[in-house]
């Protein structure tokens, strides 16, 4: 199973920094993804992994510092246009309920790509068959696994042809033996040189996919660098302490 | 004649019903379903602009929705219907002449709009604020997430709701009658109540009666069975908890398992 994309570009984030009233979120983060790379944001829960995410593409509005996709400032650009270039996967998956699968994948090319019905029908078919979920395009998301859910959401996001993509803890809310496929097709995403920005708890694909695993605590990356370094010969003792509970 | 038989003949002669039903039929049936549909009809696209304007980020939007809401929900029926269709009878006047049809409707629908906007409003509020994340990451903006994703999944989360004030509309169409209606307008009340007058039996008002409840017993089980769809989803596939990679064969997953 191959994704190609050969669209993908770099991202840089640079001293991002967010606060919640007084509550800092983010604290002058920096993250470099070459294009083509995978980056795993690791780190406790409430570090700011996911807000991280959601600055990149704007969802939330950072208080200062830049993101740069292809060395470009995407921060003075229309929010509504960037997403369109950044797809991203949720935790919960996030697919509408009231729609068939088809239609999930098809509605943001129908209505934001303008694509007519039968070039749209064609593209989320093809993404589906890419996911291994062809035959469940008539379906509603309930009738799903979690696991096909969430590839359901990953082929929506893919079907828009993104140029970078965000992956918010996708297998935190599957059974465990639903995890491996989801990961299968991140790997593969991967593989196929898409530049990707995973925030994960699964370590075991930090150190297989990941390019450069970042650390993140208290609303700072505290090290970053290619997965052995970071999992064989971490520095920072909240590092080791973090992987002395999760490994 | 004894009393038992004199109160079955006030309430079941059958020669009154008969002499009745053919104007019922043709005048006051079609009458008071023009009144409520068309009433339903404007109610819920205002009421969906109010509850849009309800949770609206703007105070100025906010504020009139919900005064608009207090007042209408709050005023009896039979007060708003007099007071709109009898206070714009002057400006009904100028507009389509001496009617007032169309200001009982208005009236209806203004009603209506303050409870559906209070119906809508919850349900677009309990849809989940992930679903609006959703559709914002893949580009949407505030108002097509909010028209595409998140209004279609409020406003069959409260459908049950809605059919209620259906019920309610129906039988407040009844109330328009204060206004003084020509033959020909006359609604299933008002004509029930003109040949109980007239003959002094009441028959024809229970025939009117029947009519209300034939109308509006079957919606109510529509409720029930809206409701229980909702609840349980269609009865079509059951869930798959098979995560194989391989594209299932649609026929042959589904088949076999029932």
């Amino acid at each position: 199973m191959t994704t190609a994309t050969t669209t993908s570009v770099s991202l840089d984030v640079r001293d991002v920094h967010l606060a919640f009233g007084p509550n800092r979120v983010l604290r002058g983060v920096d993250l470099a993804v070459p294009r083509g790379a995978t980056a795993c944001v690791i780190g406790p829960s409430g570090s700011g992994k996911s807000t991280l995410l959601r600055t990149i593409n704007r969802l939330i509005e950072p208080d200062r510092g830049d993101v740069l996709l292809d060395g470009r400032s995407v921060l003075s650009d229309d929010p509504d246009a960037l997403r369109q270039r950044v797809g991203m996967v949720f935790q919960q998956f996030n697919l509408f309920p009231h729609m068939s699968v088809l239609r999930n994948v098809t509605l943001a090319l129908r209505r934001l790509r303008k694509l007519d019905e039968d070039e749209a029908v064609a593209v989320a078919r093809a993404q589906l068959e890419l996911v291994g979920l062809a035959g469940k395009a008539d379906s509603r998301p309930a009738q799903l696994s979690g696991g096909q859910q969430q590839r359901v959401a990953i082929a929506r996001a893919l079907a828009l042809r993104p140029e970078v993509m965000l992956f918010d803890e996708a297998t935190s809310a599957l059974d465990p033996e639903l995890v491996k496929g989801v990961l299968g097709v991140m790997a593969d995403l991967s593989a196929g040189g898409m530049t990707m920005v995973v925030v994960t708890h699964e370590m075991g694909f930090a150190r297989q996919v990941a390019d450069t695993v970042a650390f993140m605590d208290r609303g700072v990356v505290l090290e970053a660098g290619p997965p052995e370094a970071i999992f064989e010969r971490a520095g920072h003792p909240r590092l080791r302490r973090f992987l002395d509970q999760v490994l | 004649m004894d009393p038992l038989s004199t109160l079955w003949e006030t309430f079941f002669d059958w020669d009154a019903m008969r002499e009745a039903l053919p104007e019922m039929l043709t005048v006051g049936l079609p009458n008071t379903l023009i009144l409520a549909v068309s009433a339903a009809l404007l109610g819920s696209v205002l009421g969906l602009l109010l509850a849009v304007a309800g949770i609206s980020r703007s105070r100025w939007l906010r504020w009139p929705a919900r005064v608009y809401t207090d007042v209408f929900r709050g005023l009896p029926a039979a007060a708003t219907i007099l007071l709109i269709g009898v206070g714009l009878a002057p400006l009904g006047m100028e507009v389509w002449g001496p009617d007032p049809y169309p200001l009982g409707i208005l009236a209806l629908s203004l009603i209506a709009a303050a409870y559906m906007g209070e119906i809508f409003r919850s349900g677009i509020q309990s849809v989940e604020a992930a679903q609006l994340e959703g559709a914002r990451a893949l580009g949407f903006s505030w108002a097509d997430s909010m028209r595409l994703v998140i209004i279609p999944q409020g406003i069959r989360r409260v459908l049950p709701a809605w059919v209620n004030q259906l019920i309610a509309l129906i039988k407040d169409s009844s109330l328009v009658y204060f206004l003084g209606l020509v033959a020909s307008q006359r609604e299933l009340f008002r004509i029930g109540q003109d040949y109980a007058a007239t003959t002094g039996n009441e028959s024809a008002l229970l025939l009117a009666g029947l009519f209300y409840l034939a109308l509006t017993v079957p919606l109510t089980h529509m409720v029930n069975w809206i409701d229980r769809r909702l609840r349980h989803g269609r009865p079509v596939t059951p869930v798959d908890d098979e995560d194989d990679t391989e594209p299932a064969l649609a026929g042959t997953t589904e088949g076999d398992r029932r």
